[in-house]
Order: C-alpha cells, then structure tokens, then sequence
C-alpha cells in the first residue's frame, strides 16, 4: 500500500468521498420523506385520535416487547398488521375498539407458563387512540410486508 | 502515564463498567423471563427490563468512548486537558441522568409528562430531561476535548475520533424529532440507531484501534494512519446509504431495496479492514508489549465485530433474504453479537490498555482478564448461535408456513435456555473482568521462564 497510496491521499478520497455520499443520501432523504408524506401514507386519516394513539403507544413502552412493522422486541406479536389479522374491517373503528379493549382487559392471563403482558388500565378513550393508531398503521405501504398475516 | 489529566479516564471507565455490570444482569433477568416467563411478571414486566438492558448498554459504551478519548487525546495531542474540572461536571452529569432515568423506568414514574416521563421509541426511552442532560454533557465533552486538540499536535487518530465523536452528538438530536406519521417517525429514527453503529461510531472505533496497535505493537505511525483513512472512508462510503437495508418496509419508496441491499453488503469490507489491519499490525510489528490482555481483546474486538456485523449483518441484509427474516430472532442474533464484538470488546480491550497504567500497577493481572475473554467471548458466540437457530426455525414456520407467533415461540424454548446458560457464562465473564482489573495487587500465575 505504500507505493500506491500516500496517506494525504488516503485523507482526501476519506473527506471527499464522504461528503459525496452524504449528499446523495440527504437527497434521497428528502425524497424519501414527501414520498411518505404524499403517496405511502395517508395524512389525511391522521387524526388527533391517532396522534394520541401514538403517545399511549410510547408512553406504555409497548415497542419493548411487540414489534411495530418489524421493528422493537421480539418477545410479543407484530402489532401493525394485528388489525387484519383480528379480520377487523378498516373503517370499523368501534369494532376495533371493542376487540383491543377485550383483548387488554383480560390481561395478564397468569397463566403458567406463557408469556405475560401487564394490564396499562385504560379509558375507553384511549383504547379508541390506540385502535385507531393501529388501524392507522395498517394503512401504510409497506411494499407488502409482513408476508401474512402472522406478521 | 505521561500526562496527569489522563487520569480523568479512571472515574470514566469505572461508571462504565458499573453500568456494564446493570447491563448484563438485566439481560440474565429478561433472559430467564424467556425461559420461565411468569417470573416477576407483575414486579419487572419484560418491557422495563429490556429498556434498562439496552440502554445500560449504550449509555455505557459512550461513557468508555469518553472515558477513552480522555485517556489517548493528551497522548496524542502532547498536552494536558483542556479543563479537568469540566471533565468531571460531565461525568457527573452523566451519572445523574443515568440514575434519573433507570428510575423512571423501574418505578414507572412521571408516565405521560413531557419533561419528565419515558418516551418510548425504541432505545430513545430516556424523558426529555435526560436527553436534554446528554446533548449538555456531550457539548461538553466536545468543547474540552477539541480545545485540548487544537492546542496541541493534530494527529489522525485524533481528528477520526473527535469527528466520530461531534457526528455521534450532532446524529442524537434526531432523538428529539418524533414526528406523529410513524412511518417518518421510523425514517428519522435511524439516523440515529443506524448512522451511529454503521457509521460514526465506526470511526470511533478504528480510531481506538490504531492507538491500541501503535501502542502494542509498535508499527510505524505513518503506516497505522494510513490503514485508518482507508478503512474509515470504507465506512462511511458503505455505511451511509446501507442505511438502506432498513427502509425496506417501513413506507419509504422501492428503490431502497437496491441501494440498501448493494451498499449494505459492502459494509462488511471495513469490517474485514480492521481484522486484517489487526493481524497484519501484530504479525509485522516490532514490540513484545507485555500487556498480552490488551492485545487479546483488540484481537478479539476486530475478530468479533468481523464476524458479529460484517458476516451476520450481511446474513440478513439482502432485501429478499430480509422480507422473511426481518424483526426475527435473527434480528436478536445479530445485534446482539454486533454489540459485543464491536463495541464492547473495543471499550474492553482500551480498558485492559489503560487502568493498569492509570492505577500504577505493571505488572497486572492478566491471566484472570484473559479468561474473561474467553468467558464472555465464547458465551456471546454461543448465544449467538442458539438464537440463529432459533430464528432461521421461527422464520421457517411464522414467515413461509404462517404458523401464529405465540405457538412458533413455543416451539423455540429449548433455544432460548441454552441461550440462558450462555449469558451466565457471560455475566462470571462480565464480574471476572471487573475484579481482574480491580482487584488483585499481582499477577496470580508468575511469570516463569518461557517454555523451552
Ligand atoms: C457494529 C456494527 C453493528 C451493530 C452494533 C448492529 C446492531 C444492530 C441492531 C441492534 C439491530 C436491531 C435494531 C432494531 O432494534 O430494530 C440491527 C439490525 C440490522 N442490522 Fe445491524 N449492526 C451492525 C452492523 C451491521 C452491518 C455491517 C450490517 C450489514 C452488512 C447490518 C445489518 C442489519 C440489518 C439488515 C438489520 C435489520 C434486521 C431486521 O430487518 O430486523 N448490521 N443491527
Ligand atoms: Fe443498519
């Protein structure tokens, strides 16, 4: 390497290739951002109810067991796809409500033996926010991930 | 130790593996919940456990890169600190916030305050107020440390370092945009996870190593410095756009499949870099350094973190491979030797160079700190192992076949208690460790006459 590199050249293709590939990834990165805001999501289904949705969601660490679009702990269920799987239509907002309410209020099942998820005592109202913020979660394009249902 | 403010690194690295020790306990606890999982169910839900394994985890390693950078800037830079007293508000700092936020998990204090509650994005739980105390402590750092540089020599082992350094600052204020379109809120999110561990701390990393190598081995500087640009330029230009290889499904375009998939793969290459830059350095250099410790854990950093991120990173990274293995145990598999190869064994291996000469004590105990080597290395390959089997099982049957999540789990669980007895080797490794360093005033085995 001594003959074919000086290490002021080694210093310069560093600086330089750096700050050419920086760019391009910033330029990607905006891309990438208003691709989400304008084709892959749907800001107009982003209601407050699923803003706050979204605040319960990270404020009860649910991220540290469940993954959330593959992404978190891997001891719990995907949850972004927990909706279809339930067989909850995508406009029934009660419907979801009703079977997360169901769900979380018979927890923890002390069952020996299997996995536990604590009981976060919520209002009906925040059950609405964290339906809606899963149903909401489900409406993304994922280019078609999960492959089925089982997340 | 030339310089008397070096000794700053002692109080660092102490906090460190305190905090390395709460780490791996929590991962012992959480993994026996794995195993036996009506454990402490209603005390310590699995969720806290995991936030307090993970960030012990990295809020220890940036206290080592601190406590690090301490240690080899006056060296480097042929001078003293630049505030010693600075240093130490820091750490203070550092420590408050820790203590805030491990109780604030535990206890689940303040839940739903602004300031004062968890947040609750994955690795980004610490509340506002934690946050806010690392960016102050981290200006900190940065004004010391660059005002001691710029004083002082310029040396490349320096500027890689104190540019990893400001980029792992400047890259944690993306912890403060949380956007409410959570697909955004993932895009942004790994600007910090992904650029730190792929890219600026990549840069800490071989910066360390090459002091590590000048020192041990003694070859020439101009050859190590050489060897640093090319391998960090390999890091950067891989590791920036394989960001990629993680918005594959998260909302952000298709395109990201091929450049994730093209560049990720590349970033195995710095890896490579570093091992064989490891080898080839010990292989040609000249000097017997005593501290056989040191050097096995450089070795074994450049080894691990070789294969932890370069092979088992690539295992997973290709976007057809990563539709089906994606937020598997594969996943677990792979972070978690990651972690260990590069960042830990690089934060061990600095220590077991400097707290002998910081405590004054040659020769030291390097006997026990070798085979803490070997217990947690071998530990952590192991469990690596279980939880790849356990992921390539889980991905068969949840992924190709649609099995239900809760019932694949079930058929893993003899995966995961072989992955609990490998943390128990890991943990004896972990408080070996500590007491080699700590404890004992001389080498337990004496050095006879060599073999022959
Ligand atoms: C020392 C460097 C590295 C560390 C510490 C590290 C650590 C991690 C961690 C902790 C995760 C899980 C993140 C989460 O919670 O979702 C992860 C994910 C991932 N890493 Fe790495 N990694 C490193 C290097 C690499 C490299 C070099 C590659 C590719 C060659 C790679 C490929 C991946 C991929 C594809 C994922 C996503 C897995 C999934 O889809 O679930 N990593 N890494
Ligand atoms: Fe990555």
């Amino acid at each position: 390497m001594r003959e074919v590199m000086t290490k002021s050249m080694a210093r310069n293709i560093f600086y330089g290739g750096s700050l050419f590939f920086i760019i391009i990834f910033l330029g990607l990165s905006a891309q990438s951002h208003l691709y989400i805001r304008n084709v892959s999501t749907n800001e107009a289904t982003l209601t407050d109810s699923v803003k706050k949705g979204k605040r319960i969601w990270e404020e009860k660490a649910c991220i540290n067991c469940h993954t959330l679009m593959g992404e978190g702990a891997y001891f719990a269920p995907e949850l972004v796809n927990v909706m279809t799987r339930w067989g909850i239509d995508p406009e029934d907002h009660t419907g979801a409500m009703e079977s997360l309410k169901a769900w979380m209020d018979a927890m923890p099942t002390g069952i020996e033996g299997r996995r536990q998820m604590p009981q976060f005592n919520l209002s009906d109202e925040e059950y609405q926010n964290l339906a809606d913020f899963l149903l909401w979660a489900d409406t993304i394009d994922a280019q078609d991930w999960p492959p089925n249902d089982a997340g | 130790m030339k310089y008397e403010s070096q000794k700053i690194a002692l109080a660092y690295m102490g906090v460190a593996l305190g905090l390395f020790l709460i780490q791996v306990v929590m991962g012992l606890v959480i993994g026996w919940i794995y195993v036996s999982p009506n454990f402490l169910s209603e005390l310590l839900p699995f969720n806290i456990g995991r936030m307090l394994h993970t960030n012990a985890l990295v809020v220890w390693l940036i206290t080592g890169f601190f406590g690090a950078a301490y240690f080899l800037v006056p060296e480097e830079a042929e001078r003293e600190i630049h505030s010693v007293k600075l240093a130490y508000l820091q750490l203070i700092i550092m420590v408050v916030g820790t203590l805030g936020a491990v109780i604030t998990y535990t206890f689940n204090l303040f839940e739903g305050n602004i300031l004062l509650g968890k947040e609750g994005r994955e690795f980004l739980e610490q509340p506002l107020w934690v946050k806010a105390g690392i960016v102050v402590a981290a200006l900190m750092f940065l004004y010391n440390v660059t005002m001691t540089v710029l004083k002082g020599r310029k040396t490349a082992i320096t500027n890689i370092l104190l540019l990893g350094l400001w980029g792992l600052a400047l890259l944690f204020l993306f912890a403060f945009y949380n956007p409410s379109n959570l697909a955004l809120d993932k895009q942004y999110w790994w600007y910090v996870v992904h650029l730190w561990v792929e890219g600026v701390w990549e840069l800490i990393m071989a910066s360390i190593l090459a002091y590590l190598m000048l020192k041990l081995t003694g070859v020439d500087r101009e050859v190590v410095e050489k060897w640093l640009y090319v391998i960090v330029a390999a890091a950067l230009f891989s590791g920036i756009l394989g960001t990629g290889h993680h918005y594959y499904w998260i909302g952000t375009p298709a395109y990201w499949q091929w450049i994730g998939s093209i560049f990720s793969s590349l970033e195995i290459i710095p890896f490579f870099a570093m091992m064989a830059f490891a080898f080839v350095m010990v292989w040609k250099g000249r000097r017997d350094h005593p501290n056989k410790a040191a050097l096995l854990w450089s070795l074994g950093c450049a080894t691990l973190a070789f294969f932890g991120a370069g092979v088992w990173g690539f295992l997973h990274t290709l976007h057809g491979v990563n539709y089906y293995t994606h937020g598997t145990q594969i996943t677990a598999a792979h972070g978690h030797l990651a972690f260990f190869g590069a960042y830990v064994s690089l934060n061990l291996a600095i220590m077991s160079y400097a707290m002998p000469i910081m405590r004054g004590r040659d020769p030291y105990n390097q006997v026990l700190n070798m085979a803490s080597f070997w217990l947690m290395a071998g530990g952590m390959t192991f469990m690596t192992f279980t939880l790849t089997f356990a992921g390539t099982v889980q991905t068969h049957m949840q992924r190709v076949l649609g099995d239900g999540f809760m019932d694949v789990q079930e058929q893993l669980w003899v995966f995961y208690v072989m992955r609990f007895g490998s943390g128990v080797a890991v943990v004896l490794g972990a408080a070996l460790f500590i007491y080699a360093l700590a404890m004992p005033r001389r080498e337990v085995i004496a050095a006879g006459a060599p073999a022959e």
